[in-house]
């Protein structure tokens, strides 16, 4: 039986797989795919040449529905179901969306996150987002010529956990595998880190269309750790062309202009600004279908003079993150600037007087976040060998904590904790017999639970009645890499016990998740069950790949009564996954599963054993 | 066989005492996360996926554990079975409870009156008031071997700390 461990040379080592993984930069104004092709991490080009993919869809009365470019040319016309800057809206209640009133979309406030009334009906971010996502994914699957293995999406760092999860279900309703969700500014330090090899505490100053992130991270031999983050999630290039608009308005003496006058006005506000990056001035000569005239000439110094406080708002977070990572601006080495809108020359001169150096513009502010996913993803699929992988240690943005009596909250794990983590706290109950306890989960940094964002409510019944403050519910908060929450209560003399994913107050609802993925296959006429098919055969075959690969190097840690045991299953796994019954399929991958995890266990023993050979002086004890 | 349960200083290979060669830590730290995190096992299968969680959650609670002076303290008086009972401060000694209150007072009023400069210093204060703190456990835990010394300690260096976070707060509050 032992005979059976030795493979032939040449055997073992399968020709190098390599997996198609991409990075998506899903941004407020602008959208891109990159990928690591022989070792170059690269942007895709649509069919006409472009890679930034405007983050914008149209839905038609006819049921077509348009992304990017196309559906850019359709906002001035039919602003009602062209749906941009949706980024702003994920994970949020319409009172938590700033400048609202200058969206032209006919907003539904549903329960959680906000809806838009289309042509199409109702939509939630969610779905606008997966038309975005799906765009991307075809042009990456049509470029690279397969189908994708996993995807590396990234996230604002300051994005709270409903954001996180409504980008996590708008990857998944493309039909995108979702290997992590990456904060912005971490990516882009990878795409400078690596190529430049610096090493040192740098600062990633992420000005995007929509959002304001910054963040602090150490760098040093193949680790990137993000010491700390803060932000603002609506502020951004967006905001620089809303003041303009607004100069412009008043310049012009027009009031209440109409929907598609003012998002013609907004479009011209935003190509004045991008101008002001070379142009000392810019005029501005337009006829409004009002039968008003625009005619002005827009300085940069006046444009500097209305948006410098927004640069001002910037700063704010920044001085936050640096206490909280307890530095100095001198402190840092190097500022990375990320974001189109910090092409802006005045934001470059603030941000390079507040740190005391000039800030670090070499690699396009635009496409260094996609580069960075795509790094990341490279890294993720497994395409790169153990000694050329790098260490990404990321922290959690917001505090997560609980409701305690009087409205205040009890903080569980407090901003910038290194995730992975999971921390537990114990609670008891306030009246005698009390039988029931509601757990309101909490993210935010303020001690009124008014001032934080509700993630979820739910009910520990079933407490045996005792006197007050008898009872010890022991609240368990996990948050894994993604960033993601889920909670668990549990009473601690009968472990009665409550678990949930924190969805339900702001994410959709899993069974609303599964409706639209029906509908979205209804409507491209797609086969669900070949799909759910495919999908489960190359799960399973990953599963095989990555046992055989661990059987090669590790089999020694079986006997050999455990190894027929494994070979056994194996064999089960690869005859399902060689037919055509889907339901066979995660039978076999449950039961495989099962049979596999003494082996992972004993590998991931094996391995720790030896990340700390190097460590083990006889000093364990003095 | 590692498992879950051992204690933290075993699990990245040190000596069990109040006094840390940091550098070392951070290393075996990091040599852990690089085997275990789960950006490692991102394309492998779920039981491995749910290993790799249990056990880089296990790793950063470790290490947050033993890296701050406050939590290693805390951590080294449970390993002997010792509670420092936080919410019961009768074992406090009047002085230090005045002087509590006193911080506290100067804390209110200067963010009544938005004085920044005040809450620098106060912080300030804080900060060399922790170092001797620190200090002192040291002593208590790696020499004098004086748990109940240690408790106390422990207790001090917890008011401080939650001081120091209102303060900070006080801070963050002015600037927005």
């Amino acid at each position: 039986m032992a005979l059976l461990q030795i493979s032939e040379p040449g055997m073992s080592t399968e020709p190098h797989q390599h997996r198609l993984a991409v990075g998506i930069d899903l941004g407020t104004t602008n959208s891109l795919v990159a990928t690591v092709r022989n070792g170059v991490p690269q942007c895709l080009q649509d069919d006409e040449g472009k890679t930034l993919l405007p983050s914008i869809v149209h839905y038609l009365p006819d049921g077509h529905i348009a992304v990017g470019r196309k559906a850019q040319a359709a906002l001035a016309v039919d602003p009602r179901n062209t749906i941009a800057s949706v980024k702003r809206l994920m994970g949020r209640g319409l009172k938590d969306v700033s400048h609202v009133e200058t969206m032209p979309y006919d907003f539904v406030d549903a329960e959680g996150m906000v809806r838009l009334r289309t042509v199409q009906g109702v939509k939630s971010p969610v779905e606008v987002s997966a038309e975005i996502l799906r765009d991307l994914r075809i042009r990456a699957e049509r470029s690279l010529g397969g189908e994708l293995t996993g995807v590396v999406i990234t996230v604002p760092a300051y994005f709270d956990d409903a954001q996180r999860q409504a980008t996590k279900d708008a990857a998944r309703l493309a039909g995108l595998n979702v290997l992590r969700l990456l904060n912005e500014p971490t990516a882009a330090a990878i795409a400078y880190g690596l190529e430049n090899a610096s090493e040192g505490v740098y600062a990633v100053y992420d000005l995007g269309g929509g959002t304001f992130d910054i963040s602090i991270l150490r760098l040093s031999r193949g680790v990137f750790e993000v010491v700390a983050t803060n932000g603002d999630a609506s502020l951004g290039g967006d905001d620089f062309d809303h003041r303009l608009f607004c100069w412009m308005l008043e310049n012009a003496s027009i009031s209440l202009p109409s929907d598609r006058d003012s998002r013609r006005l907004l479009i011209k506000a935003r190509e004045v600004k991008e101008r002001l990056t070379l142009d000392e001035s810019v005029p501005v000569r337009m006829t409004l279908e009002s039968g008003d005239e625009v005619d002005l000439v827009v300085n940069r110094d006046v444009f500097v003079d209305i948006t410098r406080n927004l640069v001002s708002k910037t700063l704010k977070p920044v001085r936050k993150a640096l206490r909280d990572a307890g530095l100095e601006p001198e402190d840092v080495k190097g500022v990375v600037m990320v974001g189109g809108a910090t092409r802006m020359p005045h934001v470059q001169q603030m941000v390079g007087e507040f740190f005391g150096q000039a800030p670090l513009t070499n690699l396009d502010p635009d496409t260094v976040v996609a580069i960075g996913a795509a790094m990341q993803a490279n890294v993720l699929a497994g395409n790169r060998a153990a000694e050329e992988e790098w260490l990404l240690l990321d922290v959690i943005p917001l505090s997560l904590g609980i409701e305690t009596m009087g409205g205040l909250v009890e903080k569980i794990i407090p901003r910038n904790s290194t995730i992975p983590t999971a921390r537990a706290q114990d609670f008891t109950t306030f009246k005698d017999g009390q039988t029931a306890m509601v757990c309101h989960v909490v993210q935010g940094e303020r001690e009124l639970v008014s001032a934080c964002r509700s993630l979820a409510r739910f009910e520990l019944r079933g407490i045996p009645p005792m006197v007050a403050g008898a009872a010890r519910i022991r609240v368990t908060f996990q948050v894994d890499a993604d960033g993601l929450l889920s909670v668990s209560a549990r009473e601690q003399t009968t472990g009665i016990e409550a678990r949930v994913e924190v969805k339900p107050s702001y994410g959709l609802a899993d069974h609303e998740i599964a409706d639209m993925l029906k509908s979205g296959f209804e409507h491209a006429r797609d086969d669900m069950e070949a799909r759910s098919l495919k999908e489960q055969q190359v799960e399973a075959e990953r599963v095989l790949e990555a046992t055989e690969k661990a059987l090669v190097s590790d089999g020694g840690l079986l006997d050999a009564a455990e190894r027929a045991a494994l070979d056994t299953a194996i064999a089960a796994l690869r005859d399902a996954a060689a037919g055509q019954d889907v339901r066979a399929i995660k039978i076999q991958l449950e039961s495989f599963n099962r049979a596999s995890n003494e082996f992972a266990s004993r590998r991931m023993d094996k391995s720790i054993r030896g990340a700390l050979a190097g460590h083990k002086i006889d000093d364990l004890r003095i | 066989m590692l498992d879950l349960k051992q204690d933290y200083f075993a699990l990245f290979g040190l000596p069990v005492s109040f006094a840390i060669d940091v550098a070392r830590l951070e290393q075996a730290y990091l040599d852990i996360q690089a085997k275990v995190h789960p950006d490692r096992f991102a394309h492998l299968p779920d039981a491995d996926k749910r290993l790799s969680m249990q056990w880089a959650t296990h790793a950063n609670e470790a290490f947050r554990t033993l890296k701050t002076p406050l939590a290693r303290g805390q951590y080294l008086l449970e390993m002997q079975g010792v509670d420092p009972a936080f919410e019961t401060n009768t074992a406090m000694s009047p002085e230090f409870l005045m002087e509590q209150m006193e911080w506290r007072e100067a804390l209110g009023e200067a963010r009544e009156t938005a004085d920044e400069d005040t809450l620098e210093e106060l912080s300030r204060r804080l900060r060399a008031s922790s170092r001797d703190l620190v200090a002192r456990l040291a002593s208590a835990l790696d020499e004098r071997k004086d748990l109940a010394l240690a408790a106390d300690t422990v207790r001090r260096l917890k008011f401080l700390e939650k001081l120091q976070h209102e303060i900070n707060d006080a801070l963050t509050a002015l600037e927005s």
